[in-house]
């Protein structure tokens, strides 16, 4: 098994790894760097628990190998909070109640900033195109809309 | 209803932000995959390709080779144990690992622990097994017929696939009325097997002290403290003692009812960490979680509806036949294998009714109810509303109109009904007038004529259901012996703040914050001030756990009667500090005062410190309450909800252009979480509707076993929808409260149904089975040349 | 949901992820997107003993129009296609394409070299490509060869592409002025494979009648349908209710769908029917300028 000396710059910092080939960023995430907050919740790149930020765009982080995040930049979940400051998408999901279990939350929110960082108000029908990737069992996804919409009035 | 605390103190009837929300956003949550102990090993489960085979080999040498692997466990390492069968909690047993054959497609075969997950899925595929194929039982009414392998060949003396006979209510007098009945209208529906795939899958981790003889195992578990005595019951015989086990549901993804039956994987991994000694974790991925895990619905019925011309229904009969896979480990109350079917006469005062449920074995995955189901109550709702919708276009009444002169009126409760349930309270008419004004149902009526003049194809649709949650009293509601009370165990601190358990145990219901806002109604100690906590058997009270919505109506109410009892000894306590009697005393929320003379008063805060400090003599110390409540009856929320669709004519898509949701859960502790339940509920009662299905091919081949196949809505297919509420409190619950967080997933499939053979019923369609997929549509279409 | 074990390179020039193409014929794998080959991986439905990730390697990606060309990079992805001014105003089909590709996520990553390289007749460009009348450009050890999209497709999961070739680039004829092009797709879900797509791309003359028409269908056989014989029914006459239905008819007849839980035969040769139909009427519209 190849194994390989990456370094990855997660939500700022630094980290090198050395790992195989076959690892999945997800993984590197959650079991390397203990960053628990990106779920896995499915094996055919369907769900977007895994949703995290590659060099600013939202990705399924389990369908992409830890080798090919090498040299470049990954935000997740935990990467939100500024200084103990909730960001504006963090404060919208608890203001609107647009989580319940909390599973699908964090990668409901790194596609929700992705897209509040180039559409600073999108319609309903634009955010829900933008969430299409991401599944949730809980909400019926109303106050998801709602909660972007909460954020997106505080971005402005 | 307005509040009766102010927003400080956030008692019920507030739309209190939710206290567990700050670790969820944070990413901070802490499920069980999240869980990391020292030393800690990975196992991987081997499963059979096929439906029915007998095992003729296990080889796993090869898989030992594998760097990382440390052991490989059959069925004949648990036989060693007695471990390889289990109980089920319908009384039935399956197997943990097979030593002869298996019995459904994905059922595990054998598992791998290795030192960390990668190398577990090595060793997975590293394992050889040789199967010699069986003949699959795949359709359930073929099992039933002479001559039909027998499945069970393990039960002695079995010689067919039936599981069960269930059945309510008189036969004759069912007979009877449907002679004498004007009209009767029949129809057969297949509720196809589905699964509730929760984002966050199933999985454990065991950890087995050895130098302390303590089990732990962190579980997504629904039911935590039912486990804990399945696990001594089932393996006291291995040592495993009820003390000394603890069960931890940490924070669980989403449960829905797939996360209470007890899987092979937790058995397994939990004698994997006893004989290593080391924690084990266990993680399914979502394939084995669709193809293994629990399943719900698969229910064949055959209904006939009774009625006189004037369309005054008058009697119910319904046959079904269950289909339970391999065994039957559905996570039913233990005296009602078909759940709570017998709800099936709904909304409607039927004089008789019959319902009669038959199980029988097929070579599919355990199970039969994990989707939010209320124990069945999906099935008899889509059964009884698709029947009302049948008999007013055979009558050509509006469907509307049909309820609503047939509706068990509000003056009649608690009303009985012909199938023994009593119904706490309801008020029918005013959901449905509701909703036909918030939709606007006679304009829509008007634009679906004129547009079926043009050939538009346009329908409506209305289901008005009655649920039935809360389960329940002990004289008749236990699983595995146990009764089905709830517990809150309250105690308040010196401070005035106060810690709260449940024996209940929250998948995302938002109980940290509901749970809080009862006490503060009581008490009216803040909610912010009320710290609760659920799943840790150790310290938690005992309860049956979460589902079929009866959190609210058990531990909800053990938690009200748990602080009144608090309240009681605070009286004491105010009396003695204010030197009156308890009679004088005047109580608000968050104090005591003296008749008369306000300005004489104690702060709930200023007498929990008094109980610590100052409390009378005579008296103990300590400012605490426990409760275990044992529900006098179920309770019955309702609501009357309006689809309207719009048929694509070229594609045979169904658009659902609008949904409106009229629920009355009583009264309500949190409106936005009420809110967010329905919201959740109405797209889980939207996909198997319109999208989820699991078949097998004719040799036990599932299909749909992933989510190529298996289709969750996204936020593209969900509809926006709208909800309003009603509220008839119930008269037996401490606050008046009913269950919620079922009744959208219960009454939205027929709603959707009859929308659309409402739209189609002028060309002659009755019925098509959920899920109504495009196709399905145009083939209708096409065979009435409608077709574009 | 764990890939059996593989080597990887990250080359950083087109010359070095060639050679390494070459020295591995045997196993190993161009990686772009990786959002069609991973999830094969992961599954373990696919062995590859080398991953040659050709993210690194520079100027693969790009949208330009030059000499009367749309010249699009391997490397491209599929969101920028989706954002693109360029192919919205003046490759609609495309751009229609881009946009019903998986869901938004998968196409931050995933390429539109990719999609076509993979060879399979479920995804969404091979038909678009064909309408529009695309070439690709091979880049292989001995340098560049153009190959025509029909010729493009062998079979199911099977290109003209060597083992030692990249797929660079994309050359698509620039439309003369009254063409429009479409791509319509009926999925059971967003981010379902088609259970019918149609792709269409006409010129019409001065007069209105039809003068080049691409016609071709998703997910309708092993490989990509050109729907020939509703092309050529369509040349020379103007497009109305009649012309239009004939033309979504022939079309139809030329789809072979095999059934799954996407639907029947029949009903996804009846949905190719209805999508021509509303393609070819889309198609119209824009050419038409409306």
């Amino acid at each position: 098994m190849a194994q390989h000396q990456i370094r990855v710059t997660v939500n700022g910092s630094p980290h090198e790894a050395r790992v195989e080939s076959r690892l999945l960023l997800v993984h590197l995430l959650r079991e390397v760097l203990r960053l628990t907050g990106t779920h896995i919740g499915c094996d055919t790149t369907h769900c977007g628990a895994c949703t995290v930020l590659l060099d600013g765009e939202p990705v399924k982080s389990c369908t992409v190998l830890a080798v090919q995040a090498d040299g470049r930049e990954v935000t997740t979940v935990e990467g939100l909070e500024k200084d103990g400051k909730l960001h504006p998408v963090q404060e919208g999901f608890w203001q609107m109640h647009g989580l319940q279990c909390g599973y699908c939350t964090p990668g409901m929110m790194m596609t929700s900033y992705a897209l509040l960082q180039r559409n600073r108000n999108p319609t309903e029908e634009q955010i829900r195109e933008a969430i299409s990737g991401n599944l949730c069992r809980c909400t019926g996804y109303v106050n998801i809309v709602k909660s972007v919409q909460y954020a997106a009035e505080k971005l402005r | 209803m307005d509040p009766k605390t102010t927003a400080e103190v956030s008692g019920m009837g507030h739309s209190m932000k939710r206290k567990e929300d700050p670790r969820f956003i944070r990413g901070q949550g802490r499920y069980v995959d999240d869980i990391q102990l020292p030393g800690m090993l990975h196992l991987d489960i081997v499963r059979s390709p096929f439906a029915h085979a007998r095992i003729k080999s296990i080889r796993t040498d090869k898989a030992m080779k594998v760097p990382g692997v440390l052991a490989v466990i059959t069925g004949e390492t648990l036989a060693k144990f007695n471990l390889h069968w289990m109980p089920t909690l319908m009384s039935d047993t399956q197997m943990v690992l097979p030593t002869e054959k298996v019995m459904y497609q994905a059922q595990e075969v054998a598992a791998v622990v290795a030192t960390d997950r990668y190398a577990a899925a090595d060793g997975v595929e590293a394992v050889e097994v040789d199967y010699d194929p069986l003949p699959v039982v795949v359709d359930p009414f073929k099992a039933l017929e002479p001559g039909a392998p027998v499945l069970r060949t393990d039960k002695k003396d079995k010689k067919d696939n039936r599981i069960f006979h269930w059945e309510a209510g008189d036969r004759q007098g069912v007979e009877r009325e449907m002679k004498a009945a004007d009209v009767v209208v029949k129809q057969d529906l297949y509720i196809p097997r589905i699964h509730v795939c929760s984002i966050e899958t199933c999985g454990c981790v065991a950890d087995f002290d050895r130098a302390m003889g303590k089990l732990t195992v962190y579980m997504t578990t629904q039911a935590p403290h039912a486990i804990r005595t399945v696990f001594a019951l089932v393996a006291g015989h291995v040592g495993l003692s009820e003390e000394k086990i603890r069960i931890v549901s940490p924070d669980i993804g989403g449960g829905f009812g797939g996360k209470v039956p007890v899987y092979p994987g937790y058995v397994i991994t939990v004698a994997a960490s006893v004989v290593l000694g080391r924690p084990v974790k266990w993680i399914e991925d979502r394939m084995e979680n669709i193809q293994a895990d629990s399943f719900a619905r698969d229910y064949h019925v055959s209904a006939e509806l009774g009625a006189k011309r004037d369309g005054t229904m008058t009697v119910l009969r319904i046959k079904t036949l269950a289909d339970h896979g391999y065994a039957d480990a559905a996570a039913n109350p233990s005296k009602f294998p078909a759940g709570l079917f017998s709800i099936c006469t709904g909304s409607y005062p039927f004089k008789q009714a019959l319902a009669e449920v038959d199980g029988v074995y097929t070579n599919k995955p355990p199970g039969g109810i994990a989707y939010r189901c209320s124990f069945r109550v999906t099935e008899a709702v889509h059964t009884i509303e698709r029947m009302v919708d049948i008999l007013a276009h055979e009558l050509k009444m509006d469907p509307a109109e049909l309820r609503k002169r047939n509706f068990i009126p509000p003056e009649k409760f608690p009303y009985r009904s012909a199938l023994g349930w009593e119904y706490d309270s309801g008020n029918y008419g005013a959901a449905l007038d509701k909703a036909m004004a918030i939709v606007g149902y006679a304009d829509l009526r008007r634009e679906q004529a004129e547009k079926r003049k043009r050939g538009e194809l346009m329908g409506i649709g209305i289901s008005s259901f009655t649920e039935i949650v809360g389960a329940g009293p002990s004289k008749q509601f236990d699983i595995l012996g146990i009764k089905m009370f709830d517990s809150c165990e309250l105690r308040v601190h010196p401070t005035g703040k106060a810690l709260a358990r449940f024996g209940t145990k929250s998948q995302g219901q938002g109980h940290e914050t509901t749970y809080a806002q009862i006490i503060a109604e009581e008490l009216g100690i803040p909610a912010a001030h009320v710290q609760v906590e659920e799943g840790d058997t150790d310290t938690a009270p005992y309860g049956l756990g979460t589902y079929a919505s009866r959190s609210t109506p058990t531990a909800g109410a053990a938690g009200a009667i748990a602080a009144r009892r608090v309240r009681d000894k605070a009286r004491k306590i105010a009396a003695y500090l204010l030197e009156a009697s308890e009679e004088d005393l005047v109580w608000e929320p968050g104090k005591f005062s003296v008749k008369g003379a306000p300005q004489r008063a104690k702060t709930i805060q200023e007498i929990a410190l008094a109980a610590y400090t100052n409390h009378p003599p005579g008296m103990e110390a300590g400012l605490e309450a426990v409760d275990y409540y044992d529900p006098p009856n179920l309770t019955f929320p309702f609501g009357s909800y309006i689809c309207v669709v719009d048929i694509d004519r070229g594609t045979g898509e169904v658009k659902i252009r609008r949904f409106v949701a009229v629920d009355d859960c009583g009264n309500i502790i949190n409106p936005m979480i009420v809110d967010g339940q329905i919201h959740g509920g109405l797209t889980m009662g939207m996909a198997p509707a319109l999208l989820e299905e699991i078949s097998y091919d004719d040799q036990g081949n599932i299909q749909g076993g992933s989510f190529m196949d298996y289709l969750l809505p996204t936020a593209m297919e969900t509809p926006r929808w709208e909800t309003d509420k009603t509220v008839t409190p119930s008269p037996h619950h401490p606050l008046g409260a009913k269950g919620v967080g079922e009744s959208a997933t219960v009454g939205a499939p027929p709603a959707i149904a009859n929308a659309v053979v409402d739209a189609l019923w002028h060309l002659g369609v009755r019925n098509i089975d959920i899920p109504i997929t495009p196709e399905k549509v145009w083939k209708v279409l096409h065979e009435k040349g409608v077709a574009l | 949901m764990i890939p059996a074990s593989f080597d990887y390179q990250a080359p950083s020039t087109l010359a070095d992820a060639l050679r390494l193409l070459d020295q591995n014929r045997e196993g190993a794998k161009v990686l772009s997107g990786g959002q069609s080959l991973l999830p094969l991986l992961k599954l373990r439905l696919g062995q590859v003993e080398m991953l040659v990730d050709i993210g690194k390697v520079p100027g693969l990606d790009y949208i330009r129009e030059e000499g009367g060309t749309l010249r699009i990079g391997g490397r491209t992805r599929e969101v920028e296609l989706e954002r693109s001014e360029l192919l919205r105003s003046r490759y609609p089909a495309l751009s229609d394409t881009a946009s019903v590709i998986a869901d938004p996520l998968v196409r931050n990553l995933a390429t539109i070299g990719g999609n076509l390289a993979h060879g399979d007749p479920a995804n969404d460009h091979p038909a678009t490509m064909m309408a529009l009348g695309a070439r690709v450009v091979a880049t292989g050890p001995k340098g560049q060869r153009e190959i025509a999209i029909d010729e493009f497709f062998r079979g199911l999961f099977s290109t003209a592409l060597e083992p030692s070739e990249i797929l660079t680039e994309i050359r698509i004829p620039a439309p003369p002025p009254r063409s429009g092009g479409a791509y319509v797709k009926l999925e059971r879900k967003v981010g379902d494979f088609a259970t019918a797509a149609a792709a269409v791309q006409l010129t019409l003359g001065a007069g209105g009648a039809v003068e080049r028409a691409g016609i071709a269908l998703t997910n309708a056989g092993p490989t990509p349908v050109r729907a020939r014989e509703a092309e050529k029914y369509l040349v020379g006459k103007k497009l109305d209710e009649k012309t239009l239905a004939e033309a979504a008819r022939l079309a139809a007849s030329a789809a072979r769908p095999s059934a799954d839980r996407r639907g029947s035969v029949e009903y996804k040769r009846e949905m190719a029917r209805v999508l021509a139909a509303r393609a070819l009427e889309k198609a119209a519209r824009r050419a038409e300028g409306r």
